[in-house]
């Protein structure tokens, strides 16, 4: 069975260095992996999501608080008594070695013989293809290739977990669409647990067993990646998840929040259950088939611009400086403490809306 | 016509029935005039303190001039001819490859410590920065003069610390400078001592333009740190650690102050190398043509050694 990681109350300070008083990266994370899983930190940057996956690795130690792997406190080993992979953002492929010698590093260094070198060098060049580069060297290497080499060397001595830190950050768009399917089916055939940390959140939806999400030190939240999506723990995961963000509207002491998709024409939403307002369009963009439409909305709540993505099956006219009714599903409503931030719970809001036209 | 070409021309056109702004032009935008302004000092320097002297010692080589008859006479490869009959040319020789060589791995070995312990982190650091740079901000003659006096024949504060612990009896000396052994041993240790702190400085640089997520990568990878330093970083810094040796090679070739203040190449020429001979005999003893003859026989080594330093400067831009 795969190796489980935990983290348990960690706490990483670092001192401002005369400017400034302690910074804590990692505030008191507590967070633990299922076997085999693939578990995706996504946050801004600074957020300490590459602090926290360093920790892990021994490259940093913690200020306190513990971390085990497979079920031992590993504090204060190093990390090559961790037997764990890492794949770095910039790859770190050493320059003067060939793919070859880059790939039998780690191997070397645990004392395998030669013939079981050969073997191992061969099984994990044959799973990401590169069996032709083995002569070359990391500057003969296009970004692609780089990463496969980064991904083979890690993978070579089959290790408890796999650490990765944006690894595919570096690749241009469409490039980073293809190794990210490749790196999901990738993992689902070795089956070892794996933490990811990204910022890019197409990465984590796509990607992630389950998303943690993380800002400031802490976790905000740890859920399916839909989970993340639909029910945002507070208004930080809500607005930081989802592109356009969620529309959040203040209203009694309270933000209610939408998603822009939710957000339709009157006509297109059915059911009685609705809550309507005026919208008064200020702008529309054609983005790939969607519509989204900037604007204000009146009657939820006090007054609040919002985005709504109209898809291309809606086909309502809208244009700018228009105003027109439009409603949200209520079961689509997400509500927030306006202080703290934290979801609450949902009140009935369809009185105060105005009346369906 | 390339895109640029195409958007170029107007600019060009535009600038051209203007030839009053571009008198106006004051003298410190004008390429033309700060690329000569900018050169001419080095170019001056070298010429007068570098061309001017390397001729002049090729041209006294092939003559008579000493300090009491200044008159140019030709006299061929006498004095060459001369040097190689001379043992004290030979022994000077091999002085200097000794002295070299060895200077030269103490060196590198000693940089790369003490590189490394520049690079560390560790509290009281600036306290031990600056000791370790102490040496190469003395001025040469102050420090080699304080040398002398630590390793004074009869006087010696070593000497009294190995009376001390009991390796030398009452009244015995090593005589540090006046043993032929010794005295090279000596002139080597002062030697390193003063060079390491700016090959340390050099190989530091060498360090820590070392990415940080290579070394990181190798500890995940299970390299441990002898491992890391000979797979990783020794190879990574080999061409600075070359620049920084082909230098130290130079300096140690050329050296001459150290010698001159500890030993003046003695006992019994033991410590003589070629550049405190060529002093000896072309300044002190005033026969300029032998000393430039003798100075000459640097040249074909240093150029060897320049060229080293190019070629090791250019693996490692391609690296």
């Amino acid at each position: 069975m795969p190796d489980v990681v935990e983290v348990r109350e960690l706490r990483k300070r670092f001192d401002g260095g005369g400017r400034g008083g302690p910074v804590y990266a990692i505030d008191g994370v507590d967070l633990a992996t299922e076997p085999g899983e693939y578990l995706v930190l996504l946050g801004p940057s600074g957020c300490g999501k590459t602090t926290l996956l360093r920790t892990i690795a021994g490259l940093e130690e913690p200020t306190s608080g513990e971390v085990l792997i497979g079920g031992h406190v590993v504090n204060g080993l190093p990390p090559r008594a961790r037997k764990i992979a890492m794949v770095f953002q910039s790859y770190a492929l050493y320059p003067h070695k060939t793919v070859l010698k880059n790939i039998t590093f780690p191997l070397k260094a645990a004392g395998m013989s030669a013939d079981k070198q050969q073997e191992r060098v061969e099984w994990a060049t044959g799973l990401l293809s590169i069996e032709h580069l083995l002569s070359r060297r990391p500057r003969q290497l296009s970004g692609g290739e780089r990463q496969r080499v980064a991904l083979a060397r890690a993978l070579v001595r089959e290790p408890r977990v796999f650490l990765l830190d944006e690894p595919l950050s570096n690749l241009d768009a469409k490039l980073r669409a293809t190794a990210r399917d490749e790196l999901k089916r990738f993992q689902d055939r070795v089956g070892t647990t794996t933490i990811y940390v990204t910022h890019d959140q197409a990465e984590a939806m796509g990607l992630g067993d389950r998303i943690a999400v993380m800002e400031a030190g802490k976790i905000r939240q740890l859920g399916h990646p839909v989970a993340i999506y639909d029910d945002p723990a507070d208004t930080f995961v809500a607005t930081f998840i989802g592109s356009p963000p969620m529309n959040l509207v203040r209203r009694d002491g309270q933000l209610v929040g939408f998603r822009p998709e939710h957000l339709l024409p009157i006509e297109n939403v059915t059911g009685a259950d609705r809550v309507t307002m005026p919208f008064h369009i200020d702008r529309v963009e054609y983005l790939s088939g969607d519509r989204h439409v900037y604007g204000t909305i009146t009657g939820l709540g006090e007054d609040a611009r919002v985005i709504a993505r109209l898809p291309s099956t809606v086909s309502t006219p809208i244009s700018p400086d228009e105003r027109h009714e439009f409603a949200v599903p209520a079961q689509r409503l997400r509500f927030f403490d306006a202080e703290s931030g934290q979801r609450s719970d949902p009140v009935p809001v369809g009185a105060t809306a105005g009346p369906p036209s | 016509m390339t895109a640029a070409d195409v958007t170029n021309t107007p600019a060009r056109e535009q600038a051209a029935p203007e030839p009053a702004r571009r008198r106006k032009q004051p003298l410190a935008d004008r390429e033309s005039f700060l690329a000569k302004a900018f050169l001419l000092p080095s170019i001056l320097y070298i010429v007068v303190l570098v061309g001017v002297p390397f001729f002049l010692a090729i041209g006294f080589s092939f003559s008579d001039v000493t300090s009491g008859d200044p008159s140019f006479d030709w006299v061929g490869l006498r004095n060459y001819r001369r040097i190689f009959d001379d043992p004290v040319f030979w022994r000077s020789l091999s002085n200097t490859i000794v002295f070299t060589l060895v200077s030269m791995v103490l060196i590198v070995l000693l940089s790369k410590v003490l590189a490394n312990i520049l690079a560390a982190d560790f509290r009281g650091k600036w306290v031990v920065r600056f000791c370790i740079l102490l040496p190469w901000t003395t001025p040469v003659s102050l420090s080699t003069i304080s040398w002398l006096w630590l390793l004074d024949n009869v006087f010696s504060p070593i000497d009294w610390v190995l009376r001390q612990i009991g390796y030398l009896g009452p009244g015995e000396n090593m005589y540090w400078l006046g043993k032929p052994g010794l005295a090279m041993a000596s002139v080597i240790a002062v030697h390193v001592w003063r060079l390491v702190p700016l090959a340390a400085v050099i190989v530091l640089a060498g360090l820590v333009s070392i990415p940080k997520d290579i070394d990181d990568a190798a500890r995940v990878d299970g390299a441990g740190f002898w491992r890391r330093m000979f797979g990783i970083t020794v190879p990574l810094t080999l061409p600075v650690i070359a620049v920084a040796g082909l230098f130290g090679a130079i300096l140690t070739f050329t050296v001459m102050a150290v010698v001159y203040v500890l030993t003046r190449g003695g006992p019994t020429n033991s410590t003589q190398v070629l550049a405190s001979w060529a002093y000896f005999v072309g300044i002190q003893g005033g026969d300029v043509a032998q000393g430039a003859a003798v100075a000459l026989f640097l040249f074909p080594l240093l150029l060897a050694a320049a060229i080293a330093i190019l070629r090791a400067v250019r693996r490692a831009e391609t690296l």
